[in-house]
């Protein structure tokens, strides 16, 4: 888009740049901002429906989706209050580290071949790195609370998450080591084509680590039936007990917004990113060379196709959420080192050796585009910019 | 965004104030100003939380650096790492200091003088072996790497030995050579990990099951639900 701006609108460089990088974090913000509106809206329905009521109904016609602005005027209004004995400074930063650390993981994600804030070669590697780092606000905001349940729900939240980025870390491997390459659009475009070819059905031993990852995203991200942190059966709200008005909203949008990126990085790491589970543009002949506004179309539906999938996990995440009874302490710390973090290296080795005796998947035959794809990224040289930088140029590859 | 390099965008100076700003050096400093202030905090303040709050900042505008410079992977590893190691060191911060709230760590005079001699012979070092590079601008671009750097080295830098389709069939040979390696080391540490764990395990009495016990039961229920 930068070098668009440069060479055909005729900004100055650093206008452009500048320009670029306020779009990408705009759009990103809103990602965020306004999925968390959505979700907390589509979770209170949803819940209402799995446990039999209507949920709100009211304000702003029939399905009360206007709900959850209402709330965030109601949260805009309402009295910031902080504790007596509460380190004031930490008190303060904590919401703003949960939310910058969802924030930043954004950046790196691609919603489309070219849609993506700032691609990086270890992309993957990124994502989970930072997504590791959300704990920080929320232990900070456990101790500077100055409160015992906010303390424990802290203390909870660390070891639960220390512990699950193990699992975490070997089920994000195994796509990395099939598509060779850390990059989170090379990965999902290795995998264009029928959906045959998503790594969730390359062999059985993706299809399984898929649901380890599910497992551990779910932990990871603090959602029931792994909700310890703020278990309000036990302890009042956990980490945010002390937490009033946007602080508080803050906590929420980052949770929304690392769900929501969790769900991203499955569909992009198995279930084919952006594309679609049958290839509509390489059936109708688009994605090669037919001109800038049809591939910025396809894209587009690459776009949406993405984000249908991801808010798919979100949603599946909710009725996980309002059906099973929540953890405890123990069974959490058993789910993750007794049986996630052994499956997922019995899987590990095994997709490995999967991939050493019988590449290319289970049924190699019927898929032509990927296959193609997939000899075209192994031979090399029309390929990717393999030295050049992050900079990545338009079109190198065609997807 | 790498747009701007060094030099590049001096030739762009026009009318437009901005324009001249060379936004990858203010950038630059902007992420060196933090990670010193920060390291500066950690030292000054007294509350262990705080410390690694500030040792969090610091280290993370180190990984900012890292990714000014085109180095992502130093990058992640910087975050992953560094950052998320304070992770474990705050909450034993926070565990130790949950008894008295907010309790203050003083430390003692001849500590003081102690690290201060280490930390100064150590800026000295760092100092001379700064200074002593002739030009830190010249090789802008063009990426002239040493040729002693290993594929290791290269990978470090951000290139893709295993990925250049240029490589030269010496290079070629020893392509994701030390992944192998990397792979045992991260799968050993795994291995400590699973060890630590059982080392530190509830000690499980063995006792027949017509005697059980109260205090028993409460022990097995951790290993088995």
């Amino acid at each position: 888009m930068a070098d668009f701006l440069i060479t055909t609108v005729g900004l100055p460089e650093w206008l452009a740049w500048t320009l670029t990088a306020s779009v990408a974090a705009f759009l990103v913000l809103n990602v965020i901002a306004g999925g968390a509106l959505v979700f907390i809206w589509a979770e209170r329905k949803i819940a209402a429906r799995i446990q039999d009521r209507l949920g709100p109904t009211r304000t702003g016609g029939r399905f009360g989706w206007l709900q959850s602005l209402a709330d965030g005027i109601k949260l805009l209004a309402k009295e910031d209050l902080m504790p007596d004995g509460a380190d004031g400074m930490l008190f303060r930063l904590a919401p703003y580290v949960s939310f910058c650390a969802s924030f930043c993981a954004f950046i790196a994600l691609p919603f489309a071949f070219d849609f993506v804030g700032q691609r990086l070669n270890v992309g993957v590697f990124f994502v989970v790195a930072v997504l590791g780092l959300e704990v920080f606000g929320v232990i900070l905001a456990g101790y500077a609370s100055a409160s015992k349940w906010s303390l424990f729900g802290a203390m909870r939240e660390a070891a639960q998450v220390v512990s699950y980025e193990v699992p975490l870390g070997m089920c994000v491997v195994v796509p990395v080591m099939l598509a060779g390459s850390m990059d989170l659009v090379t990965i999902a475009e290795k995998q264009a084509g029928w959906f045959i070819n998503w790594y969730l059905f390359h062999d059985p031993f993706t299809f399984v680590i898929f649901w380890v990852y599910v497992t551990c995203a779910i932990a990871s991200v603090n959602r029931a039936p792994f909700d310890l942190a703020e278990a309000e059966s036990e302890l009042v709200a956990g980490f945010h007990t002390e937490y009033s008005g946007l602080r508080w909203s803050f906590f929420f949008m980052a949770e929304y917004g690392s769900m929501y990126l969790v769900s991203a990085l499955a569909a992009i790491l198995f279930m084919g990113g952006w594309n679609g589970p049958i290839p509509v543009a390489t059936l109708l002949g688009l994605s090669e060379g037919t001109g800038d506004t049809a591939n910025y179309f396809v894209r587009l539906a690459g776009c949406a196709n993405l984000m249908g999938k991801a808010t798919l996990g979100v949603l599946v995440m909710m009725w996980i959420r309002w059906t099973l009874p929540r953890l405890r302490i123990d069974q959490v710390m058993t789910t993750c080192l007794k049986y996630c973090t052994p499956i997922a290296a019995v899987m590990f080795v095994g997709a490995m050796f999967w991939q050493l005796l019988l590449p290319g998947g289970v049924i190699r035959g019927l898929s032509r585009p990927a296959g193609e794809i997939r000899e075209g990224w192994l031979e090399g040289p029309g390929g990717r910019a393999t030295v050049s930088g992050p900079v990545s140029q338009v079109s190198q590859v065609q997807p | 965004m790498m747009g701007t390099l060094p030099g590049d965008s001096l030739g762009m100076t026009g009318m437009v104030l901005l324009a001249a700003i060379n936004w990858h050096s203010l950038l630059f400093y902007l992420f060196a100003t933090a990670a010193c202030a920060c390291a500066v905090a950690v030292v000054l303040t007294d509350n262990v939380v705080r410390m690694a709050f500030y040792l969090v900042l610091s280290l993370g505008a180190t990984a900012g650096i890292f990714f000014l410079a085109g180095a992502d992977f130093v990058g992640a590893m910087q975050l992953m790492i560094y950052v998320g190691g304070t992770l474990v060191l705050l909450v034993f911060g926070v565990m130790l200091t949950a008894q008295s709230p907010f309790v203050s760590i003083r430390t003692p005079s001849s500590d003081k003088v102690l690290g201060g001699i280490v930390g100064a012979a150590l800026l000295m070092v760092l100092l001379l072996a700064a200074f002593s590079v002739d030009s830190w601008r010249r090789p802008a671009m063009g990426l002239v790497v040493a040729p002693s750097a290993t594929p290791l080295g290269m990978a470090l830098l951000g290139v893709r030995v295993d990925d250049d389709p240029t490589a030269t069939p010496a290079a070629a040979s020893i392509r994701s050579g030390y992944l192998l390696p990397f792979e045992i080391v991260s799968v050993h540490l795994l291995v400590v990990l699973v060890g630590a764990a059982y080392l530190a395990r509830a000690k499980r009495r063995r006792i027949p099951r017509g005697i059980e016990t109260a205090g028993a039961d409460a022990a097995t229920t951790g290993g088995r639900s």
